[in-house]
Order: C-alpha cells, then structure tokens, then sequence
C-alpha cells in the first residue's frame, strides 16, 4: 500500500522524521519497500496566470507569454509548450528559482526576445509523470502563491508491503493506529457524525446469502451532481496513493477505502430495477465489468443483483451498466462485509485483482461498515451536493466473525518468546493495540480482540503481538540445550560426497538443470514414453517433469558446445519422476555425461576423443567400493542410446541403469557433433557399500600365465572371463585381458583375446603340475563354451 | 728402493692425470697391483738386511697408501662428475604442464548446501529430504494455509493435479519429519522448490533449506540464537542480524532474517536497495495447528522453524550478480567453483 506521509501525520503526529518512521514501520512488521518525494526539489516556483500568448517573431515555436505571478506584477515569457495559451494557470519558475538538478532560472534571451522566467512541465520538477506539456493546474489556485504551499508537495510517498494478516493496515486508520501505538502517541480520527436523512428516499436490499453477506448497508443520495471535480486535495490524495482520480463519487468512495479501509461501491440509482439482491451467482450468468471484461460467472460468486440480473461481483469489482456516469444523478451507495472466504480466490478466478478484493480476501473491519457509510455520506453531499436517504441495514450476527476472546498465560511469555517482561506492559502493549482485557487472574489475562484483528485467535498471536510491540531485536537471544545424542553412522551407506569427489577428481563438474524439459526433448529421447505434465507451465518448453536426468545434461551440452567447450565432463544429481508404472515414483538419480577431447590439450599426450571405455572406467571408479558385483549387459531396449554401444548397468543382478553412447540421431537433433556418452544410475544402488571383511593375505610366490584365444568376434570378455575363472579353480588370484588383436594375420570372423591368469595358493607354494592342469582345464573349457582356439 | 721416490711422483701425477675411471684403474694395477710396480719393490725387500728391512718396507707401504688414497679421491671425483654429467643430460623442462587429469567441481549451490550442511550437522542436526511433487496436505494444509488462505497467492503454485504441486518450498519436510519422528527433532531440510515466476530476480525452481527444531521449551529467543550463529558461521564474520516481525502462516510468532550489507557494512548501496540490510530468509516458532496436523501436542513441545534461499546466500556469499547463471550451467561459470 502507497501512501502519502502528511495524511498520515494528519492522524497522528509521532515525534520522529520520515526515516525513523519508515524504520518504525518496518521494524514493526510493516516492511517500508520505498519513501519517494511527491516533487523534486525546487524552490521559486509560483502558481502563474498566462494572460496572453503571442506567436514569437523569429521562432515557428516558440510563443512570448504574458504571466501574471505574485502581487499582480505581470512577467514577459518565452515558452515552446503546444499547450501555452491565455486563461489558463500553470507552474511559475521565476527569476531566482531552483528547479531539480540545481538548475537555476535566469534572465534570457531567446531568439532575441527577453525571457524571465520559466513554465513548467509535471516532469521538470519531478512532480509526475506528464511531459506533453506545461502542467495545466486547477483553475481556482490562487496566482501569486508558492507551488509547493499550494499542492502541498513537502511530502513523501511511503509504500509499505503488508504481509496478508494485516489487512487492519490497508488503510491510513490501521496505519495511524500502529504508528500511535509504536510512538505512544495519541491518533486523532477525523470526525464523522452520522448524516440526517433529508429525503425519504430508499432502495430496497434483500440478502439471500447471509453466509457469504453478514452485513449490508446501502443508501440513496440523490441530487447529486457529478460533473463537478473532485477538490484538490482529494485528487492529490488519491493519487499519492496511487489511485487514479475519476468522478467525484467514486474519488469519495476510493478516499474511504483509503482512509478506512472500507471497500465501497456506487450504483447509478437510475440503472437499478426493483430492489438489490445480495445471492450467489447462477452458473453461467454474465456481466459486464467496469474494465470492459465480459465474466461469465459462476455459481460459487457471491454477486450484488437486481431484478434484472448481477450488477457487481460482490467485493470485487461493479458492473458496467448500473456504474455511475457523467449522467448520474441519483446513486445507491454500498457499504458491506463481505466474509473472507467468500470472496478469496474469486478475484484471481476471473483475472482480477482490485482494492477491494484484496482487502475482503484479507478481512475488514465487520463493525466499519456504518461509520465508512456516514463518512461517505458526508463527503458526497459537501461536494457534489444532493440530498441523503436513510440507511438501510441488513445484518445477520449470526454470519459475523466469531470473535472469541484469547487468553494469555503468564508463563508462557517466558516459556515462548524466553523474556520476563513486566504485567503492567503486557496489558499496557495488548490495550493499546486496541485489545480490551476481559478478565485477569494470577495466571494470566483474556482479552477481546478488536473486530479488525482478523488475525489474533490464539495465543501465540498476543505472543507475537507482545514481541512486536516491545521489538524483535531487544528481545534476548539463546541456544536450544537438548540432550546429547549419537546418531547411527551406518558403514554400508556411502555418503553422497564420496561420489562426488571420486567424479570430481576426474574431472567431473556439478550442473543442475530444471526439473521440467520440453515435451519435444522427451520426446526426442523417449518416444511416447509416459511423463508427468504441468497443468499451469511457465511456458511449453517447460511444461514436462523429466522422467529421466539425461535430456537435461543434452541439453547443457548443447549449450556449451555452442559456448565452444569442445570437452565437457559433468554429472548431475536429483530426483526424475517415473511414471512408468500403476503410480509415480520419485527416483534419487545420479547421472552423468562425457564429450570431446579425453583429455585437456598437453604438449605431449596424443589427442583423442572420449569413447565408452572412458565413461564406463569412471562409473566402475563411482562404484568400486559399492557392495555386491558390478556388471555389464549390451542393451537395444534404450533407443535414446547407441544399441551397438550401451549397456545395462547390473549389480548383484539387478539393473541399477544405464551407460553408453548417444544415440547419433538423437545427438545430431541437439546438435552434438561428436559423441557423448552417458550414465544414469539409481542413487541408492550406489550409496550402498560394503564393510570391510579381512581374509588373510598370502606370503607365497604368484605364478603368472598369459592365454591368447581366437574366437568369434561377438564373443563378450566377460562370458569368457567368467568361464576362465570357474575351469581355473580357487588359485586363480587374478584375471585380466591385456589385449585384444582384429585384422591381418587371423581370422577376419574372428577376434583374438588375450588373458594374464596369476596364481597363488594361500598357504604353500604352488608347483609347475598344479598351475599346468589349471591353463590346460580353461583350455578345454574355453574351447567348449565358445570353439576357442589357442592362438 | 732408490727409485721409490721416483715412482711414487709419477704415480700420483698418472692418478691425476686420469680422466676416466677406466684409466685410472690402469693406473692402480700399473702401481698396485699384484704386478704393479710399486707392489715389486716390496718384492725386493729381500735383498736388504734385517735390520733395514722394516724402514724400508713401512717406507715403500707409506708410498703405496698414498697412492691408495689418491686414486680414491680422484675415483670420486671423477665419480662425482659422472654423476652430474649424466644428471646434466637428464635434464628436463620442469615448468611444463604436468600429465594431469583435470579435476571438476560441485555446483555453487550444492557447494553452500555443503557448507550449510556442515556447520548444522556438527551441531547434532540430521538432514532429511522429501518428495518435489507433494500433495497438498503436505505443501499447504498441516502448514496451516487452507484452500482460501491469501498466502497461497503468494506461492505461485505449479501443479500436477487437482491434488498435487510441485512443492513451493521445503516446509512440507518439517511435516514428513514430524510425521515420522518423536521430539527432540533437530534437522535441516535442503532440496529444490518451484515457483511459477521467471524474471531477472526469479526462476521457476531454485533452492531452499529449512530447519526444525522442537524439544520442550524451545523458544523464540533460541531462535534468534541459532540464527544469529548460523549467519555469522555461514559469513565468517562477525556481521550484524536483525529480525523483523513478519507472517507465514506455519509460524507464529513470525520474523524476517536480515544481515547487515556484506558490501556497504550498512551504509546503504545498491545491492541493499539503500536499506543497510540484505534479506536472507524467514523464520519462526511452528504454529500449534501445524504440530496438531502432525500430532505433536503443542502444550508440551515448542518448537521453531526457519528456511534460507540458497542460491541468495551463494550470491551473497561468493559474489555472483545474477540468479540465472546458476541454471544456464555454463562450464565457465561452474568452474569458478
């Protein structure tokens, strides 16, 4: 909420300067977003009168005016604003003056003819935002007087952001209210006396939805005359509040709502038929709104009707028809409580937002609403005349809030907020925020909370009130004793930087990448593959929950490549949402991606590009110490991969994920020219590691064989590896491929693959007999399971 | 014998001589070995009278350790420059980059998580972490913020269905936590969260971490304590921390954390937007509805919570002038970190 300082200060004059306020307000929980000046900083500056405005002789554009200023004395001056023309009055900068930016009003020439003084523009002296022209002011100011005296510019607009529970200070009463109590100062309201009823006038009001309707007052003024325009004052007000000025009776509508908090509405009496209905919408029933928006609406809005059908959407913004005009002459004024919940949401609903809906949604006053009609009532009658009916109020007490009392216990100031604070200031803080005590005993005090305090119902809220009041930040500060406790550290679970680290020490980096992907993306590597959708996206491109980590890291690939990174290793960890099966699972994931050069460029290594050997060497680094055997399985089922270069990921036989090159297609949709290639794994197949078991080492001489074998190219290593270490039997200490030869000089069906088998028995040497038998039974074995020759 | 003398000074100027090591081992047989011409002259001992032979032979013996000891020290010299010929040649340029695998890094949010990680848990506080697509119980109503509550106008809500969101902040872990465990709790709850705004200051999803600590007797001015620690460990430095009253609906009493500006010491500037003070998160004591939604009786037990935006403390913290870059993952970003 904006507003300007010196209203405030007409209800309440702390003994502070605007800085020390907006510190007060924020430190109070009205957090001050910004104070700006209504003008900038000038001086010299009259309300001048031009008189005449003659063409100047030697310039298209410029015109010599004849301006009265103070004391009757008339000044010759020359002005190129379009607007400059006799009879009308407009801001004087006199010889001497001082305009913003230490720009000082001299005695000139211009184009030869002699110029003292200057008209103004609103921008030139940072009064607003108009610079079509010079700033054409009312035509009753007095010619002669100080501009800034005149408009009363000496002031500040605060803009204050209220949290929503406190609606009581969406106005310059709540706000008084709070600056009296954190000054200990007394609040002057204005004072509203109840306006006689002069005609007999009146509209009848039938409320069919007191649930949504506690309370509804209107009344008929008639004789009013709209044409007139709102004083100045007013308008200056409003505008310092940023509410812009439109006729007289909305300008006193919108003047209450500011001055009390009090959403109003006028209905041109004349557009009404038969009486007002306050009820629920029927589904699908339209009206036209004030902004010229056509709401369909529906049957959860509470409306103001007629016969005829909805006038307002009740709380939140009038209808077009029955809105008061130019030709107004008669209107129904409304002064309501709408309930909270009846109209939250509703303004959103139809994509709006006003200041009435916003204050309703929060909560106002219940008990304002006779005292905002009178105040109304007033202002209209001063200043467009006409003539008040009675009020006619509709009240169902039964729908008010309940406002039970609360009760604060003594102890629990101590226990809660960790201070002793006397009694006398506990009650001294709560009444003057205007809670009334009730009842008191040696355990503590109930008090009546004021009907615009919609958010005190518990205790912890006079809790928060008493901090508040007495100040966050002289409260005492402490630290929680709890009792020691040790927590179980299971050895079987990695931490998450072990992980990292190992990837990172290979020079991994950490990205994180939105947890939405474009629909195209997931498509692009997953077909039609199920996805959870957004109902509300940011945009489209953003509109789906990644179902898997790996289109992200594409996606910052592309990103890089185009940034020319021409070697990207990096990893990402987070949660991708699977929907593959009867219900979603959210699945902790752990990826990661290589591309380009294996290694930075170095004065000696030889360059190459990275392939699968390079990924999968990390990924068995990720998980050497993780429990249970790691293998791998060639894979087709992932057609965002190479099917001739990925692999299930298995541990203990079951597949934790997936490793291997991108599918070229799909690389070369995104743009990646060369391969890449990724891992996906399930993060908590891979915190799972192993306690450490001892097994005795043995002192006794290895015996080393090495086996090459000819066999067909489609052969995997590991069958082989596994056959060689079941037909070696339990000396066999380590196996190992060394080599692996395709080309002249074999079998071009064929590949040669060539073994390093170390022996060594755990407690006696082995001799040359034992070590034979083994080689000549994986021989045999070899030769059965896959016609494997002995090269 | 008349010739020892002789002998002995061309021996020695033969060792001198000697450049190699080879020859200076010639030089050894030639004068003392078996054959060597000074080893011969003991031979000759015989021939002199008892009486002169034990002058003559210490005299002879004197000769030949001389020698001894004159080859040795021109073996080691020539050893000695053996070796630094050949280190010579051995030389290498040592200023050349070494064969190293470059090393990566962790994400500068995950870095400030880390860090924020480590000063909490050495404090007794376990992490917990919980789904990103929460149902509206838990993102809203145990956090006391029912259907028509305004504040959910300020969340921002993406959603999934009817029912589910993408969760607007990581409160709905305090929940899960309180679901599950009995008081004392003490934990902090990192992870991402999502709003529906993108703008120079927003982006659809970043990072938030919350803490919950209830035990009996836990107050406010706990609170303060533990933030007023946590900012000062988190900064290093000293720096001064105010709280201002403020509302979530999950807290009451509420507050605002705010650290006096790292960059102008609370002379106002424009990273402080004049005020002195940077915003670093929100904070308070857990509203009674919210322990009644996670059946914690709220008489007997009080607790506090606070959350921080980690991508706002990795800004402030390492000086990084725009919340996007966090997201576009630029390597030359990442690798500052």
């Amino acid at each position: 909420m904006k507003f300007s300082e010196s209203w405030l200060r007409e209800w309440v004059q702390p003994q502070v300067d605007t800085k020390a306020l907006a510190e007060q307000l924020t430190m109070a929980g009205l957090e001050v977003d910004g104070i700006e000046a209504v003008a900038g900083a000038f001086s010299g500056v009259i309300v001048g009168e031009i008189l005449a405005a003659e063409q100047h002789p030697d310039a298209d554009k410029l015109r010599v005016c004849t301006v009265a200023g103070a004391d009757g004395e008339t000044f010759q001056v020359v002005c190129g604003a379009p607007n400059a023309r006799a009879g009308i009055k407009v801001p004087f900068a006199t010889v001497g003056a001082k305009l913003p930016g230490d720009f000082k009003i001299k005695k000139a020439k211009l184009r030869g003819v002699e110029s003292f003084g200057m008209l103004c523009a609103q921008t030139e002296l940072q009064a607003g935002d108009d610079d079509d022209g010079l700033w054409e002011l009312p035509l009753d100011a007095p010619v002669g007087s100080d501009l800034r005296e005149y408009l009363q510019l000496d002031d500040q607009v605060i803009e204050v952001d209220l949290t929503p529970n406190r609606s009581d200070c969406l106005s310059l009463r709540g706000l008084a209210r709070e600056v009296g109590v954190l000054n200990r100062v007394d609040v002057t309201e204005p004072d509203v006396q109840a306006v006689a009823a002069t005609s007999e006038s009146t509209f009848p009001v039938k409320v069919d939805a007191p649930e949504g309707c506690p309370r509804y007052l209107g009344r008929v003024i008639e004789g009013v005359d709209v044409s007139r325009p709102s004083p100045l004052w007013l308008q200056e007000k409003l505008r310092r509040s940023d509410v812009r000025p439109i006729d007289v009776i909305v300008d006193v509508t919108n003047y209450v709502l500011l001055e009390l908090g009090q959403p109003m509405h006028a209905f041109d009496l004349a557009k009404l038929s038969g009486g007002i209905q306050v009820r629920w919408a029927k589904q699908g029933e339209t009206l036209e709104l004030l902004n010229d928006q056509k709401a369909e609406l529906n049957s959860e809005t509470l409306v103001i009707a007629d016969e005829q059908g909805a006038l307002a959407i009740a709380g939140v913004m009038g209808g077009a028809e029955s809105a008061v005009s130019g030709a107004t002459s008669a209107i129904f004024l409304e002064s309501a409580f709408f309930d909270p919940i009846a109209i939250a949401g509703k303004a959103r609903h139809y994509g709006l937002h006003t200041d009435s809906s916003h204050r309703f949604e929060r909560g106002v006053d219940f008990e304002l609403a006779a005292l905002a009609m009178e105040r109304a009532t007033s202002l209209i009658l001063e200043l467009a005349g006409g003539s008040a009916g009675p009020v006619i109020e509709q009240t169902n007490a039964a729908h008010l809030p309940d406002v039970a009392p609360v009760r604060l216990r003594k102890a629990q100031i101590e226990k809660r907020l960790g201070f002793a604070i006397p009694d006398s200031d506990v009650v001294d803080i709560l009444t003057r925020l205007g809670l009334v005590l009730s009842e008191e005993d040696s355990e503590g005090w109930q008090f009546q909370v004021p009907s615009y305090r919609f958010d005190i119902r518990i205790e912890a809220d006079l809790l928060e009130e008493l901090a508040r009041i007495y100040g966050y930040n002289r409260l005492p500060t402490s630290t929680p004793q709890i009792p020691q406790f040790l927590p179980n550290e299971s050895e079987s679970e990695r931490g998450l930087t072990g992980l990292y680290n190992t990837l990172i020490a290979r020079g991994y980096r950490e990205v994180i990448n939105y947890s939405f992907v474009d629909p195209k993306l997931h498509q692009n590597c997953f077909g039609d593959a199920a996805a959870v959708s957004l109902l509300n996206p940011l945009s489209s491109d953003m509109s789906v929950m990644r179902t898997s980590l790996v289109p992200g890291l594409l996606s910052t690939l592309s990103g890089n490549i185009k940034r020319q990174h021409s070697r990207v290793r990096i990893f990402e960890r987070g949660l991708r949402f699977d929907c593959r099966g009867p219900e979603l699972k959210q699945r902790d994931t752990f990826a990661g991606l290589i591309y380009g050069d294996a290694d930075d460029k170095h004065w000696q290594m030889e360059k190459r590009s990275v392939d699968f050997y390079d990924i999968k060497g990390d990924l068995e680094a990720l998980l050497a110490d993780s429990a249970g055997e790691l293998r791998f399985e060639a894979q087709t089922d992932a057609a965002y991969l190479h099917p001739g270069q990925s692999a299930k990921v298995l541990l203990d036989g079951t597949e934790i994920g997936l490793i291997g090159a991108v599918h070229p297609q799909l690389a070369k949709a995104l743009g990646i020219k060369k391969a890449a290639f990724v891992f996906e794994l399930e993060l908590a197949a891979v915190l799972k590691a192993e306690v450490p078991a001892y097994t005795a080492i043995s002192r006794h001489p290895e015996v080393e064989r090495d086996l090459a074998f000819l066999v067909a190219m489609d052969t995997p290593a590991a069958a082989m590896q596994d056959a060689i270490k079941t037909a070696a039997g339990e000396n066999l200490k380590q196996l190992k491929v060394f080599d692996i030869y395709i080309g002249e000089g074999i079998d071009s069906q064929r590949k040669s693959i060539a073994f390093h088998l170390t022996f060594q028995h755990s407690s006696r040497t082995l001799n040359e007999d034992e070590v034979n038998a083994a080689v000549e039974s994986v021989i045999v074995r070899l030769k059965e399971d896959f016609d494997a020759t002995l090269r | 014998m008349e010739n020892l003398d002789a002998l002995t000074e061309a021996a020695l100027a033969q060792v001198q001589q000697a450049n190699e090591l080879a020859e200076l081992d010639q030089v050894r047989v030639a004068y003392l070995g078996k054959k060597g011409s000074l080893t011969a002259l003991l031979k000759t001992l015989g021939k002199l009278s008892p009486e002169e032979r034990p002058a003559a032979g210490e005299k002879i013996n004197l000769a030949k350790s001389q020698v001894a000891e004159q080859i040795q020290l021109r073996k080691d010299t020539l050893e000695r420059a053996a070796i630094e010929a050949k280190l010579e040649a051995e030389r290498i340029d040592v200023t050349l980059d070494g064969r190293k695998a470059s090393v990566g890094g962790q994400h500068p949010v995950t870095r400030t998580l880390n860090r924020i990680e480590a000063i909490f848990s050495s404090a007794g506080y376990r992490v917990e972490e919980g789904p990103e697509i929460e149902d509206d119980f838990h993102n809203f109503e145990a956090l006391n913020i029912p259907s028509h509550h305004p504040a959910r106008a300020m969340h921002d809500t993406f959603y999934v269905d009817a029912t589910h969101v993408l969760r607007t902040h990581t409160s709905p872990v305090q929940v899960r936590t309180m679901e599950t465990q009995k008081p004392p709790i003490r934990v902090i709850c990192p992870g991402r969260v999502y709003r529906s705004d993108s703008d120079l200051t927003h982006t659809p999803m970043f990072h938030q971490v919350e803490g919950l600590v209830v035990d009996e007797n836990i107050s406010f001015a706990d609170l303060k304590g533990t933030m007023d620690q946590f900012l000062k460990a988190f900064f290093e430095t000293d720096v001064a921390v105010r709280f201002r009253p403020s509302y979530f609906p999950f807290t009451e009493p509420s507050a605002e954390m705010d650290i006096q500006c790292t960059s102008c010491r609370g002379a106002g500037c424009r990273i402080c937007k004049e005020s002195g003070w940077i915003e670093v998160g929100g904070c308070g004591m857990v509203h009674p509805n919210v322990f009644a939604s996670c059946g914690i009786d709220a008489e007997a037990y009080s607790g506090f919570a606070f959350g921080m935006g980690v991508e706002r403390l990795a800004m402030m913290r390492y000086g990084v002038n725009d919340l996007r870059l966090f997201f576009e993952n630029d390597l030359d970003f990442l690798a500052q970190f």
